[in-house]
């Protein structure tokens, strides 16, 4: 698994998945739009919820919660899309229950933690501190690698 | 040195010129006698070593000096035509295409100096020396002394040049700060063949010694080469004479550069405007005869090989991409409007023959703008005369190809791509389809054997055969060779239809031939071809009679951006299906369905056709009103067979732009892409290929 540095301080999306809360590194994310009518595609990975239209771009949308096997739970008025930029101008949609706010973390706040195989965990690279909550930091690397991986 | 802005031209060129040799010199293979082609070589040759010096190419120079050597020889019918001689003119070119390769790859020739070939190139001369009395024949020389004659008077053009009254007031300025004004008229040799490069190399040397305040013909036209052999300039410098006669002289293919410190025409007031416009007259009209001369030259020298000039421009293709999406663009917003209009019922009349005039519009200007997109197949299947001789040569086996319908367009994407999949199927055929001579002579069939390559437009598609008359595929071999292979078992194979065994090639790495070759039969090919063809949405297709050949048939959309397709509704999601495969709509009542093998079928005007129920292959329920009174069956083809498709409503025809679905998604075969509706939903584009 590559780690990505953590250098100084960086800007992190936060979502909120029921009580928990995870942070994308915001130079990953391309857009957050509102939830739109997906398109579904049959015999496509699970996790895979079909594709959108953006601006005339078809873009994948994922299930973060599918992909994480979180239970399932009706889209409301906060579920978003976030879209992705990939290396090579791909791009991924992942919708996500309810996205929270942009904060800064610098370096001595986040601790490293070792990955672990087969749930969420090995997708993080660590945990941030902040206002006394904790935040699952995700690498996204890892996650498109790993999309990419299944998509033969 | 800066000629990097005709680096394209040169490449462009020199490629025209590669294939015209190669052409040619088949030709004279087979015609050693044929004095056009001769000349058409000579020419060509002549032409290529000019541009190669012209842009400092010295190594594709020498090659190319020396081969056209060995062809003015011929020319001047002192050395004869043989096999040996065409196998060592051949690799010279794919050598000169090997420099091509690396100029485009790097702009520079590369370091192979090609001695071998060079020394196989003056052995030919040398072997023909001995017998007759041959003198190199230096061919431009004499065109260049021929010219030479002439007063020097006329040589200065420069003195009946009008001068405008501002452009003498800056010279009369110039001469007052010490500066020197002067007069040039520079000429070019006649064998020159960029003449704008070395018109260019003259002005960017003299811009670091002074000004240039006027030149005729304008820097424009020069630029454009729209100029005769000489050009004259008026330049206001410091620096002496002969410094600026050097600058101009030292560019290589400058004739000559005649030059003086000028004079200034007296100011005359009176006089000047009248003598102005006559000199203006004089001046167009001079231009004008300039121009009809020059048209004739063209025709002249290039008479033998292009007569028609074709009114052509050269466009970059990622700016013709760059218009296809904006079209692309532009049908998916006309989309759009068609459904917001079909939504409010109380429109007026002319709103929607407005509508359907944008539609009519929009239509016409995708099909004008896919029309400047289609290449004929000619620039792809035009090496292959060549290959086929090399291969004949390789395998020792003696064939030819006849082709047909050159002419044919398709895509330029698609021409891109479609080039090597053709070239391993002539390798095949020729290789395998094709027997040896000696079987071919006990089987009784003509000693040389036929390779056909036909390509003709057939509605929305393209379908080009490459066909052989070998022996045919010989599908019990292909079936035990799958048994072998473990790919089916016994019993598949005493029950599977000759179509589908020889479908069996292909799939990867499969290889009936007993012997790997260094021309195919290593088992990657076929698999290769398929994946590509299908790739572009198109299909293969395999035709083979034990005994009297093969034929592979290769069906090839015409576009592949925009296509009309038949909008369908499946379980309340939206597809569209390519029209260009459906052949009927038909409505079918619940009884006729039949069953065979307890696969449903119908019964359709004395054929029996599949059904495919769609929204059990996309994996959808279906819905509860679907199957009141009868199915709606869209019959769709691929080759001659046919599968019905059952759909619960039919949307209408439209016309869709297709995209990707993006890369990290896994798309089932059965979806060849995506398209944006008019509403901005998404719908799929179901391959009804894969369902057939």
């Amino acid at each position: 698994m590559d780690t990505v540095e953590v250098l100084d301080t960086k800007q992190y999306i936060i979502l909120k998945f029921d009580s928990e809360q995870y942070g994308i590194d915001i130079s990953y994310i391309d857009n957050i739009v509102r939830l739109q009518p997906i398109t579904r595609v049959p015999h496509t990975q699970p996790f895979f919820l079909g594709v959108i239209n953006l601006r005339g771009e078809i873009i994948p949308v994922m299930s973060m919660r599918r992909k994480f096997d979180l239970p399932e739970k009706e889209n409301t008025g906060l579920s978003r899309i976030l879209i992705i930029k990939v290396e090579g101008n791909a791009k991924i949609g992942i919708l996500v229950d309810e996205v929270r706010e942009v904060v800064t973390l610098s370096e001595e706040t986040v601790e490293k933690i070792s990955s672990e195989n087969g749930d969420i965990k090995s997708y993080l690279t660590g945990i941030g501190k902040y206002n006394n909550t904790l935040i699952s930091l995700l690498n996204i690397g890892s996650l498109i690698a790993d999309i990419d991986s299944t998509n033969v | 040195m800066d000629l990097s802005q005709y680096l394209e031209i040169f490449i462009d060129e020199t490629k025209e010129h590669l294939q015209n040799l190669n052409d040619q010199v088949l030709i004279l293979e087979s015609e050693p006698e044929n004095i056009d082609t001769v000349n058409e070589i000579f020419r060509a040759a002549h032409s290529l070593k000019g541009m190669a010096g012209t842009m400092g190419f010295k190594r594709m120079q020498r090659l190319t000096h020396d081969m056209e050597n060995v062809f003015s020889e011929i020319r001047n019918g002192k050395l004869n035509v043989n096999a040996d001689m065409v196998d060592i003119v051949f690799k010279c070119l794919d050598a000169i295409e090997g420099y091509l390769t690396n100029i485009i790859e790097t702009s520079d020739e590369g370091t192979e100096d090609n001695e071998e070939l060079i020394n196989l190139l003056n052995g030919v001369l040398e072997d023909n020396k001995e017998t007759t009395e041959a003198k190199p024949a230096e061919a431009p020389a004499p065109e260049v002394t021929a010219t030479s004659s002439g007063g020097e008077a006329d040589k200065k053009k420069y003195l009946s040049v009008p001068i405008a009254d501002f452009e003498k007031n800056a010279m009369k300025e110039a001469r007052d700060k010490g500066l020197h004004v002067y007069a040039t008229t520079v000429y070019i040799q006649e064998s020159c063949l960029l003449k704008a490069a070395r018109a260019f190399l003259v002005f960017k040397g003299l811009e670091n010694k002074g000004e240039i305040i006027k030149s005729v013909p304008s820097v424009q036209d020069i630029e454009d080469e729209r100029f005769d052999l000489d050009f004259t300039m008026f330049i206001i410098s410091d620096k002496s004479l002969e410094e600026i006669k050097k600058s101009i002289e030292n560019v290589s293919e400058i004739k000559e550069a005649i030059i003086e410190e000028y004079s200034i025409p007296a100011d005359d007031a009176n006089g000047a405007p009248s003598e102005n416009s006559e000199g203006d007259k004089k001046e167009t009209k001079k231009s004008k005869d300039k121009d009809d001369k020059k048209d004739d030259k063209k025709t002249g020298s290039k008479g033998g090989s292009k007569a028609v000039v074709n009114r052509s421009v050269r466009v970059d293709i990622e700016k013709l991409d760059d218009l296809m999406n904006l079209v692309s663009e532009l049908i998916i917003a006309k989309n759009g409007l068609v459904s917001v209009s079909g939504v409010s019922a109380s429109q007026d009349q002319s709103f929607n023959e407005q509508i359907e005039y944008l539609e009519r519009i929009t239509t016409n200007l995708h099909e004008s703008v896919m029309k400047v997109r289609m290449v004929p197949i000619e620039s792809v299947v035009n090496r292959f005369p060549r290959m086929i001789r090399d291969l004949s040569k390789k395998l020792n086996k003696e064939m030819e190809l006849i082709m047909t319908g050159e002419d044919t367009e398709l895509d330029r994407t698609v021409i891109d791509e479609i080039g090597d999949p053709l070239m391993h199927m002539l390798r095949n055929a020729a290789d395998h389809g094709l027997e040896p001579t000696i079987e071919r002579l006990t089987k009784g069939k003509p000693k040389v054997g036929t390779i056909r390559l036909d390509a003709y437009q057939d509605g929305n598609n393209v379908t080009i055969e490459v066909s052989d008359d070998g022996g045919g595929i010989d599908v019990e071999k292909i079936k035990r060779k799958a048994v072998e292979k473990g790919t089916i078992s016994e019993e598949q194979a005493e029950y599977m239809t000759d179509k589908d065994a020889v479908d069996l090639l292909f799939q990867p790495a499969f290889s009936t031939a007993e012997k790997i070759s260094d021309v195919s039969g290593r088992g990657v090919g076929l698999d290769v071809v398929k994946n590509k063809i299908e790739g572009l949405g198109g299909d293969v297709e395999v035709v083979t009679k034990l005994g009297e050949g093969t034929t592979f048939i290769i069906r090839l959309p015409l576009t592949l951006a925009i296509i009309q397709a038949l909008m369908v509704e499946v379980s309340g999601e939206k597809y569209a299906i390519p029209l260009n495969s459906i052949v009927t709509l038909e409505e079918i009542p619940l009884e006729d369905i039949k069953y065979v093998n307890s696969k449903e079928v119908i019964n359709l005007r004395g054929t029996v056709i599949p059904l495919v129920r769609l929204n059990g292959v996309l994996d959808i329920e279906p819905t509860e009103d679907s199957q009141e009174d009868g199915l709606i069956v869209v019959i769709v083809k691929k080759g001659d067979k046919q599968a019905g498709l059952v759909i619960d409503r039919l949307l209408g025809q439209q016309e869709i732009v297709i995209k990707p679905l993006g890369k990290y998604i896994r798309v089932p075969k059965l979806i060849s892409g995506a398209t944006i509706l008019g509403n901005g939903d998404v719908a799929l584009i179901i391959d009804s290929n894969t369902l057939v």
